[in-house]
């Protein structure tokens, strides 16, 4: 991602999205509220960058994730791909472009079904698209096991026989096979032991790289959100609070929940740790009440009066953020 | 500070029906009044279980068949069940690292809490209720007197861990043991709970074992460290040598695969090839061997013994690198980081 970004044509856009669940009660399931777990969420994903998406349980990074492949759908908004709005179509429409939107998921153990080979497993995109003969499919499983980096001889075997890191690689090979455009890769380090995460990283970096893929990359470890990002998007309670290329997240953040988010983290190195760290009191209220005004405003150390009041809009050109008081060049 | 706990070369097995599997093999360290240890590692390779052997709280097929876990100059490994129950929650108090299921959902966080305070303490029902409350506020939980009737449920997770660390702290333990108590929580949560961890720690001056995987939380919390790998203790100093001087090929490889925020843009994360041995399986010589950078044929075949290789500072390494190759090896990583 060289090209500034306004000359180029987003692969996919996100407007306004929002996924309500309906919270309901009595022998009529009545709804008596919403919790709001995405609520009018906007960003632009360009082609051959990683957008990372990070944020505390319940920030609604995953469903927004899983909205975008419409494993959820959305309650209100449009995602517009290739000039269509997903959003919006059929789900008979919406099978056809998923061969270009796929996703990787978090836990590499409940995502592979335990009564498949991986030959199986890995062809039946093919088969059920209709792209591809057996043997073509076949032939296809060969290849790509040997990008992931699984020797071709385990296409008999079943996923309990793997390691959690090698699972990881089948679910990513999974996702390739369709030879998608972007995919949605929702927490797929968070399960594995350090060294084995690396591995995962390395091999979803690799593969941008040779295929030409976009990625929405969601975590809450941000070590490795900033090692395979391009741009971040921070969310909190469904919003959106701050978005901006990695390095102005990590270097220039705006949003003091960024700033705290990053101040929390604990640093590995023992010479750091008395340094004046940030740390906030209080839970992350929950989405099915969100506090009124700027939902951050109950942990806020800098809330005013108009915090209370009224939600900040989500302002700027290329380093959005929603804030009244956003810190503004504070290294500078 | 005198010497609290030593744990000297122990070793834990399971007895299943495909026969005996160890999973903590030589395990050692000791420990001081007040003092930090963590015990860092992948899945699998051990660290949980030595929390456990030392607790008697294994399952009923493991048991500690050789070593000593002296606790006070008494042989925990030789302990009944009866001399056990005096210990657990009284001396010896653990926390766990699922908040969510270690509380009982059907009694009230007050039941809970004063069940080990009246067994321990011989408090009466209604000074036990008080010194609860004390606790409670102690650990910063807000409205501590309406909470204390609550039921698990109505907390969150940050809450709960709180109300396990009141719980393990209130008969005054000499030693508390932590089994990964903030991996389950958020960022900001955990920050929270390492900064109470490290308050209580100094006003109590409890001695902590801190399990867990995540080297950013050793270095905010260990006095010492002891990194283990599939079943052993690999290297063992204090947390400022560990840093800034790590020697183990496997802590090395650790610290580099670890994507970090303060790491420069561009650079590449080392990865450590390959997956860690099962324990049905274990490699005869080091356990290390098939992913180790510098592996030699003697590894294969011979075992390494976990040695001091310095006069100066406590800093032990199970590696036979260090043997003679010392001077080579430094050699070589000093190579390694010139050209990368």
């Amino acid at each position: 991602m060289n090209m500034p970004l306004d000359q180029v044509k987003p692969l996919l856009q996100v407007k306004h999205l929002k996924k309500y669940y309906p919270i309901k009660k009595g022998v009529i399931s009545k709804t008596v509220g919403y919790v709001k777990a995405v609520d009018d969420v906007s960003f632009d994903i360009y082609p051959g960058e990683t957008m990372g998406i990070v944020g505390e349980s319940g920030c609604g990074k995953s469903t927004t994730g899983r909205s975008l492949v419409r494993l959820e759908d959305p309650t209100a908004g449009q995602i517009i791909f290739q000039g269509k709005d997903l959003a919006n179509i059929s789900h008979k429409e919406m099978r056809k472009l998923r061969t270009d939107l796929q996703i990787i998921f978090q836990d590499p153990y409940s995502s592979l079904n335990p009564r498949k080979r991986i030959g199986d497993l890995l062809a039946e995109p093919l088969l059920a698209h209709k792209l591809a003969t057996k043997e073509e499919a076949d032939k296809k499983v060969n290849e790509i096991m040997e990008i992931v980096g699984l020797p071709k001889q385990y296409k008999n075997r079943y996923p309990h026989q793997f390691s959690g890191g090698q699972r990881q690689r089948i679910g990513i090979a999974r996702a390739l096979m369709l030879r998608p455009k972007l995919i949605i890769c929702d927490e797929p380090v968070s399960a594995l032991d350090v060294s084995i995460q690396a591995q995962v990283l390395n091999l979803l970096k690799d593969l941008q790289k040779s295929l030409n893929l976009t990625y929405v990359f969601i975590a809450h470890g941000l070590g490795a959100v900033k090692y395979i990002s391009d741009r971040i998007t921070v969310m909190y309670l469904g919003k959106v609070m701050e978005l901006a290329t990695t390095r102005d997240i990590f270097e220039n953040p705006k949003h003091p929940y960024t700033e705290i988010l990053l101040n929390a983290y604990p640093i590995p190195n023992p010479h750091e740790r008395n340094r004046n760290q940030m740390v906030i009191e209080g839970d992350v209220p929950s989405p099915a009440n969100p506090p009124k005004g700027c939902v951050f405003h109950t942990r806020c150390p800098f809330a005013k009066d108009i915090c209370r009041e009224k939600a900040p809009e989500l302002t700027g050109k290329a380093h959005l953020v929603a804030c009244h008081f956003p810190i503004d060049e504070r290294n500078a | 500070m005198s010497e609290l706990l030593k744990v000297d070369k122990i070793k834990t097995e399971f007895q299943t029906d495909k026969g005996p599997v160890t999973s903590v093999d030589e395990v050692s360290f000791d420990l001081k009044e007040g003092e930090t240890i963590c015990l860092v590692g992948e899945s699998g390779c051990g660290k949980s279980v030595t929390s456990l052997s030392i607790m008697h709280l294994l399952d009923r097929n493991g048991s500690v068949t050789e070593g000593s876990i002296l606790f006070e100059d008494k042989d925990l490994a030789k302990a009944t069940e009866a001399q056990m129950r005096k210990i657990r929650g009284n001396d010896i108090s653990m926390i766990f690292q699922e908040p969510m299921t270690s509380l009982n959902p059907v009694l009230t966080i007050g039941d809970q809490l004063t069940e080990g305070i009246r067994l321990h303490m011989k408090y009466s029902k209604s000074e036990a209720k008080k010194y609860a409350i004390e606790m409670l506020k102690k650990v910063g939980i807000p409205r501590a007197e309406g909470i204390i009737d609550e039921y698990p449920h109505k907390l969150s997770g940050g809450m709960r861990q709180r109300v396990m660390i009141a719980m393990a702290l209130s008969c005054k333990p000499k030693l508390l043991i932590a089994d990964e108590p903030t991996t389950a929580l958020d960022v900001t949560i955990q920050a929270q709970i390492l900064e109470l961890m490290k308050k209580l720690r100094e006003e109590s001056n409890t001695a902590i074992i801190l399990i867990t995987h995540d080297l950013g939380v050793v270095a905010e919390m260990a006095d010492k460290v002891a990194v283990m790998y599939a079943g052993q203790v690999v290297e063992e100093t204090d947390v400022y040598t560990l840093f800034d001087n790590p020697k183990h090929p496997y802590t090395l490889g650790l610290m580099e695969s670890i994507p970090h925020i303060t790491n420069p843009d561009d650079m590449r994360l080392t990865s450590i090839p390959g997956s860690v041995p099962s324990a049905r399986n274990m490699p005869k010589g080091c356990r290390f061997y098939d992913r180790c950078p510098h592996a030699m044929e003697r590894c294969l075949a011979e075992k390494p013994e976990l040695k001091s290789i310095e006069d100066k500072q406590a800093h032990s390494i199970r590696c036979f690198l260090y043997e003679n190759e010392e001077k080579d090896y430094e050699k070589k990583h000093a190579e390694k980081e010139v050209s990368s």
